[in-house]
């Protein structure tokens, strides 16, 4: 079971291979798209990516409510 | 003939001789091959290993994340279109890009990514397959990331014409300017397939090379032991820009692209008519474009592709609507054969040339064929004073482009 400091590194090392955001700007309270400048495709393979790294499924329709870093940190703690 | 002048003011490229125009220019002067052994691991796996490869990997040049969303052909042409950008100095001219358009094509466009993505659907599932998958293989790619980079709003063109391509943009762009609708256009050709299939594909019409033990001496257009082209990526670019705009800011100018000549064989989908009578007619209109006779023509950058038809059909067209006086020359001799870029690496070595005064080399042209009655640059790079010079681009499909430069 990870932790949600370990799920939100994981997180990091995904936006940084996908989108180049630096690791040190991933935070809980940061929104993907206003604050990491994350833009839909890229979103759509930093999801496939969790998926895979932290063994969950999410949903298309959950995908849009993953506004911020710690909403997906959260649905991946209660999902995997 | 149109009233509207037209000025290169712009080069740019990415080759197999070098990362941009002045290392590739270096090169072909020097009669360099950029053709090698392929570094790739199925090479083995197939009757042609070898192939001209970029000197310079576009990964060391566009970051890598960026590189995810760029099919490798996209990734060139942008590059070698932000050198041609930067070294015709528009930005700081503060040009409207409401008079800014590209005309950029591509031979074969993004089958490196078509043909990858299909390889991660068949392994991995839909799942796995990257979203950038259309932008990155569709044939307008290179043309559409040109416009964006630059901010082009004067429209955005991409043409294909197989091996034609890259003369055909150059044709384009003239047109655009002499229409009235853009100043400037950014013209160029991209390519970037080396990868098994298209390989066996031309392979398999004994269209390639077989010379796997020499890849150097593998490109020799006009020598009896020519056995097929040499398959090559690179990318290359063209700031076309109205005269009179030109002047008006004080740009350097290279050379003006005088006329342009556009004729289709109607004849076979890859056999080039073997008279050329198509080639010839483009020539002519060409010449005829840039307000001038045959006489007046110094050099041509010929499209000789070192295949046994091809070449000898040129020069039969070169003597119809030009002369014999010409000095001739084919440099993909050293840069193997670029496709859809062809054309463009082409018509920047015709503008140097003219620049330069001195027409870079055929090399290997050991034991010239015995209908090759024209004057060849062989071996070495030839001093030669020139007015008006031609680049002439011929493709798949019985596409010919003639184009006619002339010094600024």
């Amino acid at each position: 079971m990870a932790t949600r400091e370990e799920i939100t590194s994981g997180l990091a090392e995904i936006l940084e291979e996908v989108a180049g955001v630096n690791p040190d700007d991933v935070a809980e309270g940061k929104s993907f798209t206003d604050d990491l400048d994350v833009d839909s495709l890229s979103m759509v393979e930093v999801v496939v990516a969790a998926e895979e790294k932290f063994g969950v499924k999410i949903p298309d329709n959950e995908v849009q409510n993953l506004k911020t870093v710690g909403d997906a940190v959260s649905y991946i703690e209660a999902n995997h | 003939m149109s009233n509207v002048d037209v000025v290169v003011t712009g080069l740019g490229a990415t080759t197999p001789l070098g990362g941009d125009v002045a290392s590739t220019w270096d090169a072909l002067l020097a009669g360099r091959s950029g053709v090698g052994r392929l570094t790739l691991d199925w090479a083995d796996q197939l009757t042609v290993k070898i192939g001209a490869q970029l000197k310079v990997d576009p990964s060391e040049v566009i970051d890598r994340v960026r590189m995810r969303r760029l099919d490798r052909s996209e990734a060139i042409a942008l590059i070698a279109a932000k050198q041609a950008w930067a070294d015709a100095g528009l930005e700081e001219a503060g040009l409207d890009k409401e008079r800014l358009a590209v005309s950029f094509g591509s031979g074969i466009g993004g089958a490196l990514t078509l043909l990858n993505q299909d390889d991660i659907l068949e392994e991995s599932g839909q799942r796995k397959v990257s979203p950038h998958t259309v932008p990155m293989l569709m044939p307008n790619g290179p043309a559409a990331w040109v416009g964006i980079e630059l901010g082009a709003q004067a429209g955005v063109h991409a043409m294909a014409s197989a091996c034609a391509t890259g003369a055909e943009a150059m044709s384009l762009g003239l047109d655009i300017i002499r229409s009235g609708r853009a100043d400037v256009v950014v013209a160029g050709g991209t390519e970037a397939v080396i990868h098994p299939l298209p390989y066996a594909g031309f392979a398999n019409m004994r269209a390639m090379s077989t010379r796997n033990d020499e890849p150097e001496k593998a490109s020799r257009p006009w020598d009896k032991g020519r056995d097929g082209f040499v398959f090559g990526e690179g990318s290359g670019a063209i700031v076309l820009e109205r005269a009179d705009h030109a002047k008006a800011r004080g740009a350097r100018i290279y050379a003006r692209l005088a006329g342009a000549g556009i004729t289709s064989d109607g004849y076979d989908i890859v056999q080039p008519d073997p008279e050329c009578k198509g080639g010839a007619r483009a020539m002519a209109k060409a010449i005829r474009d840039a307000g001038l006779t045959g006489a007046d023509i110094a050099h041509v950058n010929a499209h000789a592709t070192s295949t046994p038809v091809g070449d000898m059909g040129e020069i039969i067209g070169i003597k119809a609507s030009i002369g014999t006086h010409p000095v001739i020359t084919s440099t993909k001799s050293m840069s193997g054969h670029l496709l859809g870029a062809a054309g463009a690496l082409e018509s920047i070595a015709t503008i140097l040339a003219i620049r330069d005064g001195v027409v870079p080399p055929t090399i290997n042209l050991d034991d010239p064929d015995d209908k090759l009655d024209l004057d060849v640059a062989a071996h070495k790079a030839r001093p030669l004073e020139i007015h008006a010079a031609m680049n002439n681009s011929f493709g798949f499909g019985g596409h010919n482009v003639a184009l006619v430069f002339t010094r600024a």
